[in-house]
């Protein structure tokens, strides 16, 4: 073991400065900005509105679809060619599904709800940070929603388990890293988005979803205080 | 949503508008912000009432075009992106997108604005490739000055990448000291004919009731590099030299704005 001071100097349990931001694109029924160090989402509600093409409307139920797009300057190397690939879809699929558990739309059959996610600069975990910003935008549009949903990576870097890895620590390379974004419910506790790549024990696993746990509500408080801040009461 | 296009033009014919604003005057605020992206050689947020948009410039070194072999190169792209207005969709640049980056990029690469001949590294192999792109936030009208301005900020902004003298790799995390080598500074005004009464800086709403638009890159000096008429209605020869007097004056006013941000 030799990670015995992360790079950037942190706690192992520490995360990076945060901010969050109610209401940043006026034109949207919900939106919200989350940063998380140097990464950046800017999210967008609008819906319900009908489902087209129609043949995806479900007439049971409403239907969450996420979008996430890194703008083409927001890599930390050469310019992204703008426009859908691979890895946009997969994290837009999870991003859905880790939002879906939260979200009732059994109100508004046929309809769908569009949440966009965009990045002006990013510094690893990007789906964590479009995850947080995302939740906030849905309830800011006053989407039906049974809990909040805050999100941040955990992992394993040469034998220490750390939260909220950035990219320097994602590209360590004098011993083993895993990187596991996770999404988590505040008041049920329960998983929602699980991805990780890399490599690690059980046990450090285990340490690393209690770790998630714990520092979620931290993100949870800064949501929940940023929604306050624009619905006071 | 719904636009009252008749109160919108008969406001105009009495020199009023829906926002209690005169025709030629701008929205408060306009506040233009650089450096809001770490991972862009140069970037700036711009935003204009409602309106907001960011602007990023990427530098790649690869080998000039054969007819220019001792230049670099420039290119803008706009994306109108779903998360800034109901009326936009996923997918690739539309012809709206297309128009505006192509207007920016005329107003800038007309003017001369960079030297391309210094983005030369060496002839014939290397040169400097200059990429503005542009995305909307949230479009509530006025995108052609908005992102103009925006384009000019970034590139006023942007900083040379590190790189290796021994690989002739970038490295993208480093920036040196060096801007671009900007020769001129061409500024997009828009001006709108409604009712034929003349406008500027409408809102989205705004927008959805004129008969023709004029758009007018012009540099310091009045110099101009480029325009662009859009909208249905025509215009004469002697409405067209009262847009370029107006575009001209408001570039003046812009340009007092963008200076604030580099104080």
């Amino acid at each position: 073991m030799t990670y015995k001071k992360r790079l950037d100097g942190r706690a192992f349990n520490e995360l990076r400065s945060m901010e969050a931001k109610v209401g940043v694109v006026p034109n949207a029924c919900g939106s919200a900005s989350f940063r998380m160090g140097k990464t950046w989402a800017i999210a967008a509600v609008y819906g319900p509105k009908e489902m087209i093409p129609r043949f995806l409307a479900d007439p049971t139920t409403g239907v969450l679809r996420c979008h996430y797009n890194m703008m083409p300057f927001s890599g930390s190397g050469e310019r992204i060619r703008p426009g859908s690939n691979r890895r946009s879809q997969e994290i837009a699929l999870v991003m859905t599904k880790a939002l879906e558990p939260v979200v009732d739309l059994s109100e508004f059959p046929n309809s769908v709800v569009d949440v966009y996610v965009e990045l002006p600069q990013t510094d690893a975990g990007t789906r964590c940070a479009a995850i947080s910003a995302a939740s906030m935008a849905l309830a800011d549009a006053g989407i039906p929603m049974k809990d909040m949903v805050s999100s941040v990576a955990v992992g394993q870097v040469d034998g220490m388990v750390v939260a909220d890895l950035n990219y320097n620590e994602e590209a360590y390379e004098e011993g083993a890293v895993s990187d596991i974004p996770v999404a988590m419910t505040h008041n049920t506790k329960a998983i929602t988005l699980l991805q990780m790549d890399g490599e690690i024990s059980k046990e450090d696993l285990l340490k690393a979803l209690e770790l998630a746990r714990e520092v979620t509500e931290q993100i949870y408080e800064l949501q929940k205080k940023a929604l306050k801040e624009k619905f006071p009461k | 949503m719904i636009v009252n296009k008749t109160l919108i033009r008969e406001l105009a014919k009495q020199g009023k508008r829906i926002n209690m604003r005169s025709l030629t005057e701008y929205r408060k605020p306009i506040t233009i912000e650089t450096n809001i992206s770490w991972t862009a050689e140069g970037s700036a947020k711009v935003q204009i009432g409602q309106t907001v948009v960011l602007a990023g410039v990427k530098l790649a070194i690869e080998k000039p075009y054969n007819d220019t072999p001792s230049e670099g190169g420039i290119m803008v792209n706009a994306e109108l992106v779903p998360l800034s207005s109901s009326e936009y969709e996923p997918g690739p640049p539309g012809p709206k997108a297309v128009e505006l980056a192509r207007v920016t990029d005329r107003g800038i690469r007309e003017a001369k604005a960079v030297d391309m001949k210094k983005l030369c590294i060496k002839s014939g192999e290397k040169a400097w490739f200059v990429t503005i792109d542009l995305i909307t936030i949230n479009d509530d009208g006025n995108l052609f000055d908005a992102v103009g301005l925006a384009a000019l900020a970034a590139l006023k902004a942007a900083r040379f990448p590190v790189v290796d003298q021994k690989t002739g790799a970038i490295d993208y995390k480093q920036k040196t000291e060096e801007p671009l080598p900007l020769l001129k500074e061409p500024l997009p005004v828009t001006i709108y004919k409604v009712n034929n009464e003349l406008l500027v800086d409408p809102t989205w709403e705004e927008e959805n009731a004129y008969e023709a638009r004029l758009t007018v890159s012009a540099d310091k000096d009045g110099t101009i590099s480029a325009l662009q008429k859009g909208g249905e209605g025509p215009l004469t020869i002697s409405e067209v030299a009262k847009m370029v007097d107006l575009a001209l004056e408001k570039a003046e006013f812009l340009r007092v704005e963008l200076d604030k941000a580099f104080e």
